[in-house]
């Protein structure tokens, strides 16, 4: 296989706040490959937008980077800096935000917004960054984009702006994009045509994704590969067709149970008690032990390493066929 | 069912488009202050085809007349024609506010840009110029600066500029401290623009709309400086008509014809109150929904 585009190690980001120091990010490594899918799943403040944030150097003023690498496209991130980081932004790596109503500038046309790039980046003459506007605004399926254009964002509708997002993601011909819950702002129905959308760029423009979702069904959908998070860390990863099957972190678990089955391959529908812990004083040994159903004395005594279980696969939990044995008792979803 | 969501979406977009061109008439506020406004200005503009005598041509002969046909407010000490002098000094006033308030605007609104949008240093140090500013009445800064530099029309510029930039750099500056917590400046800078796109190009026009209601008032402001200035003969320079002057020029006949001093006093009065006005209007016609 070739070079990862994107290979992260070891990341961590703290946030520096008045009643001391949050780790939000704490040992996170994974790569992504040209034209591959990742995808990043975790609750609310697991930490996975932080993460991706931190990717391009655009973290939130109180937080930083404080160990671990990041390298895009050969260049260590970490260690360019600010221009040769904003030279990356855009035209190797760009990002799709949550909520395309705020993500896009209220008092600029849209054809605008996506000419802004080709404009100011590619060094297009003004006629040709139209032109490519248009044409962007075709790929990503907006129709009668020749009228469209002149509108702004306000006057269209919710999945019309992400795919206005999406042209803009793609207007700096990047080859990496960065997709925070890029559909959880949106109907169900606009949803899966967003999500087919991606998949399709993806095949067609040979560009990688790293999906930040909440929903596991989203990730199912677009990615090959995944990485649980939970607490600022890499719980489990390994192929989605693998670990869905047969997941062997008790979080992924938990997690894949919680989801409403309509295949009724199973008849309840679980949810993991407790709440993801405070950052700012992270539980003793396993994060996860609070809330686990298969916690022994063992899960308390430290730090628990990221266990290779080959076939790519890795998890962070010491009694990982504890829980491959009892999904084999009761399975969990294989739908979708 | 899309067909009939695309046709609703298309409805609302012709709905805002024609927003402003719709509400506009409806805003009496908006409506008074342009008509004021207009009046004047549009007499300020034809001065030559509405007076019939020059505004510093003096008739020595026929000083201080009422009221005629031939002198429709009267004439001066010197037998200048009030009416003429008015309109001229429309003119004077009218063009000295407008510009007074474009440099501080202008000055003003960058540096709030700049402070808001970096912070750290750059913003202390603007907060402590502005507070230092700030911490001086308005006319009596102004009054001590055109008194220092001396006085003509090019000097109150550069007094109104000194004191005027804070007030648009305070403005600007807390507007940028919200928006740059948006989401698109973060996609802006996802896109890997450059700072000074991103200042000029995304955030000024979200920004700047406050900046402008606010200039509206300044012009007041400022008329109301150049004619206590021109009162006090720090202002525009005689024989140039200009309503300060006329009020003080008329001060020593205010017991036997008092109208010398209050017409001009009316005029500066009326203007200010257009401008208000148009001040307000625009602020309820630009808050965004």
């Amino acid at each position: 296989m070739s070079e990862p585009l994107l290979r992260v190690r070891d990341l961590q980001v703290e946030f520096g706040l008045a009643r001391g120091t949050l780790r939000a990010v704490d040992g996170v490594s994974f790569d992504v490959y040209p034209g591959e899918a990742l995808g990043l799943v975790g609750e609310s403040g697991s930490g996975k937008t932080v993460a991706l944030r931190a990717l391009v150097g655009l973290l939130p003023r109180a937080a930083r980077i404080t160990g671990g690498t990041v390298e895009i496209d050969g260049v260590d991130v970490g260690a360019a800096g600010e221009g040769r980081r904003r030279e990356l932004r855009g035209t190797t790596v760009s990002m799709i935000f949550q909520e395309p109503m705020t993500a896009l500038n209220p008092v600029m046309k849209v054809g605008e917004q996506i000419a802004e790039q080709p404009l100011v980046r590619l060094g297009m003459s003004r006629r040709d960054a139209r032109l490519r506007a248009l044409e962007l605004m075709r790929l990503v399926g907006i129709p009668d984009p020749e009228r469209r254009v002149r509108a702004y964002p306000h006057e269209l509708s919710g999945g019309m702006r992400q795919r206005v997002m999406i042209a803009i993601a793609l207007s700096g011909n990047p080859r990496l994009i960065l997709c925070d819950e890029p559909t959880t702002a949106l109907d169900v129905t606009i949803q899966d045509q967003i999500l087919k959308l991606l998949q399709k760029l993806q095949r067609e423009l040979d560009v990688a994704l790293v999906f930040v979702s909440h929903d596991l069904a989203v990730i199912a959908q677009t990615c090959r590969r995944l990485a649980v998070m939970y607490a600022g860390q890499v719980v489990e990863t390994g192929a989605v067709a693998d670990v869905f099957r047969e997941p062997r972190h008790p979080y992924t678990l938990g997690l894949l149970r919680s989801v409403p089955d309509f295949d009724a391959v199973r008849e309840t529908l679980s949810s993991i008690p407790g709440s993801p812990p405070d950052l700012a004083s992270p539980p003793q040994g396993c994060r996860f032990h609070p809330r686990c159903p298969f916690v022994q004395t063992d899960c308390l005594a430290g730090a628990i390493p990221l266990l290779e279980l080959g076939d790519g696969r890795a998890a962070r939990c010491l009694h990982h066929d504890r829980v491959a044995a009892d999904v084999r008792r009761e399975p969990v979803i294989v739908s979708g | 069912m899309a067909v009939a969501a695309e046709a609703v979406v298309e409805a609302q977009v012709i709905e805002h488009r024609r927003g402003f061109a719709r509400r506009w008439y409806r805003t009496p506020s908006f409506v008074a202050g342009v008509t004021i406004l207009g009046l004047i200005v549009l007499a300020a503009l034809a001065a030559p085809l509405i007076t019939n005598h020059g505004p510093t041509s003096q008739d020595l002969l026929n000083t201080l007349q009422g009221p005629s046909s031939k002198h429709w407010l009267g004439t001066d000490d010197l037998g200048r024609d009030v009416w003429s002098r008015l309109v001229y000094g429309a003119r004077t006033d009218l063009k000295v506010a407008f510009l007074a308030v474009l440099f501080p605007f202008a000055i003003g609104t960058l540096i709030g840009l700049v402070a808001g949008y970096y912070g750290g240093w750059v913003d202390t140090i603007t907060n402590w110029f502005v507070n230092v500013v700030v911490a001086f009445p308005f006319y009596v800064l102004i009054i001590a600066l055109v008194f220092a530099l001396g006085s003509g029309t090019r000097n109150i510029y550069i007094a109104i500029t000194i004191v005027g930039w804070v007030s648009y750099t305070r403005i600007i500056r807390g507007e940028v401290l919200v928006a740059k917590r948006r989401d698109y400046v973060l996609a802006a800078k996802s896109g890997g623009l450059s700072d000074a796109r991103i200042l000029f190009r995304h955030l000024l026009p979200n920004v700047v709309t406050q900046a402008i209601v606010f200039a509206c008032s300044d012009i007041v402001l400022d008329i109301l400086a150049i004619v206590t200035l021109g009162y006090l003969g720090l202002g525009v320079q005689p024989p140039n008509p200009d309503w300060g002057r006329m009020i003080a020029d008329g001060q020593t006949y205010l017991t036997t014809h008092w109208e010398l001093s209050t017409i001009p006093g009316i005029a500066v009065v009326i203007t200010a109150l257009g401008l208000s006005l148009l001040a307000d209007g625009l602020a309820d016609l630009l808050r965004p929904e």
